[in-house]
């Protein structure tokens, strides 16, 4: 077995070869009628083969390389890869997790970042209970119908509304926050190029002062991770802010580490359910997959395990 | 008589019985499918999931949600 497949390079390349010199006789034949002188045939080959070579060198040197238009400083510093449980294939969220990183949104981040689009309701049964949910809702008040007077009274919340944002509106934003525009968090995690990583980087990543040589705009605070490395958010995380109901030490990174899973559920709350899906469908398009292997390998059995043997007519009835 | 006969012959030889058996086994093989990969995945992911931290939360037990 292994000496026959040693072999059947050796042959291709055979075929190779006699089919280059026919081509090279029939070409010589057609074209000058004498034989062509075999110096002349390599300065050919040669010429045309420094020709196909530069001329690719040049588009290369023209439009292969990448134009960086940013400084690294500009790009931030790439963030580096953690390796969460949750991003596993088959692992949901840690539901423990997200409750503490609830705790830590409500607690520290909700004073300056909406999370607009995650409803009481969404909470019940992945971080909440019911009872929970709604106490927390009836805490703050919502615009109800309009009474007959046409007045709009003030209602307690239901888990049917949207947490509210600290700010009136993105001015108001700004005017309290140096003229940045905290972003709302309830897609960051898709909205930033790496992700998870990126933002627990950039939580976390804080030094304690700026390195020498670098000048940081009134204002602003030196984060090695944030594009431009001038961030107008301060370091907001510090050992032992909140404290975990469930007992578990609350230093910087375990915090970070829950917020942003939290947040990554804000992003992509069917995720548990999505992944669950895509396991039963792996499983059963593998399962069809095999079965089709097997149909096909029944069906062709005949035509792959016949054997063709040649039958020479007896020599009597040879015509000659 | 072979089972794979007794089967044609009672289940597949006429048109009704055979939708109804292919119909039943649909339903049947999609419970036993879902709840088979259900329990795969819960034990995949033990004490990650709300259910697994709820009973830490509720209050006296009622079950409303
Ligand atoms: C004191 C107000 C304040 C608090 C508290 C705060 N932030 Fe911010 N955050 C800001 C501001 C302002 C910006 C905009 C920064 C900029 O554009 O320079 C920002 C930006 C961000 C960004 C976007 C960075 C980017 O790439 O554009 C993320 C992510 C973020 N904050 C996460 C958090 C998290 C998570 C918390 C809670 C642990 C938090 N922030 C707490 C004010 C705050």
């Amino acid at each position: 077995m292994l000496a026959r497949s040693c072999l059947r390079p050796a042959r291709t390349l055979n075929g190779l070869r006699n089919a280059a010199v026919n081509v090279s006789k029939r070409a010589a034949s057609t074209s000058s009628g004498a034989e062509a002188s075999p110096a002349r045939l390599n300065i050919a080959a040669i010429a045309s083969t420094t020709l196909a070579a530069g001329s690719l060198a040049w588009y290369y040197h023209l439009y292969g390389p990448v134009a960086f238009a940013s400084a690294p400083a500009e790009e931030g510093l790439h963030a580096t890869h953690y390796p969460w449980v949750h991003e596993q294939f088959f692992k949901t969220f840690d539901h423990q997790a997200l409750r503490r990183g609830f705790q830590v949104y409500r607690e520290v981040c909700a004073s300056c970042h909406s999370l607009s689009r995650v409803p009481y309701r969404a909470l019940v049964g992945t971080v909440l209970t019911v009872d929970e949910a709604k106490a927390l809702a009836e805490e703050n008040e919502y615009p109800d119908e309009p009474d007959e007077q046409g007045e709009i009274p003030m209602r307690p919340g239901k888990l049917a509304d949207y947490i509210p944002a600290p700010y009136k509106n993105d001015e108001a934003a700004r005017f309290a926050n140096n003229g940045a525009l905290p972003p709302d968090l309830s897609l960051i995690v898709k909205a930033r190029h790496g992700g998870c990583d990126y933002i627990f980087s950039l939580l976390t990543g804080y030094p304690e002062e700026p390195p020498a040589g670098v000048t940081v705009a009134p204002g602003m605070n030196f984060n090695p991770y944030f594009p431009g490395t001038g961030i107008a958010m301060a370091r907001v995380l510090y050992d032992g802010l909140v404290e975990y109901e469930d007992g578990t030490p609350a230093s910087t990174s375990q915090m970070a580490k829950d917020v942003v899973e939290f947040l990554n559920w804000a992003a992509e709350p069917e995720m548990d359910e999505r992944k669950k899906m895509g396991m039963k469908v792996l499983v059963a398009t593998s399962a069809l997959w095999a079965l089709s292997v097997w149909v096909k390998r029944y069906k062709w059995a005949w035509l792959k395990s016949r054997k063709l043997a040649y039958d020479p007519p007896a020599e009597t009835k040879v015509r000659r | 008589m072979s089972l794979a006969n007794s089967i044609y012959s009672t289940l597949f030889r006429k048109n009704y019985t055979m939708l109804a058996t292919v119909f039943a086994a649909g339903f049947a093989w999609e419970i036993g499918f879902n709840s088979t990969m259900d329990k795969i995945w819960d034990s995949n992911n033990r004490g990650r999931q709300w259910k697994d931290i709820r009973h830490k939360y509720v209050e006296g037990g009622d079950d409303e949600e």
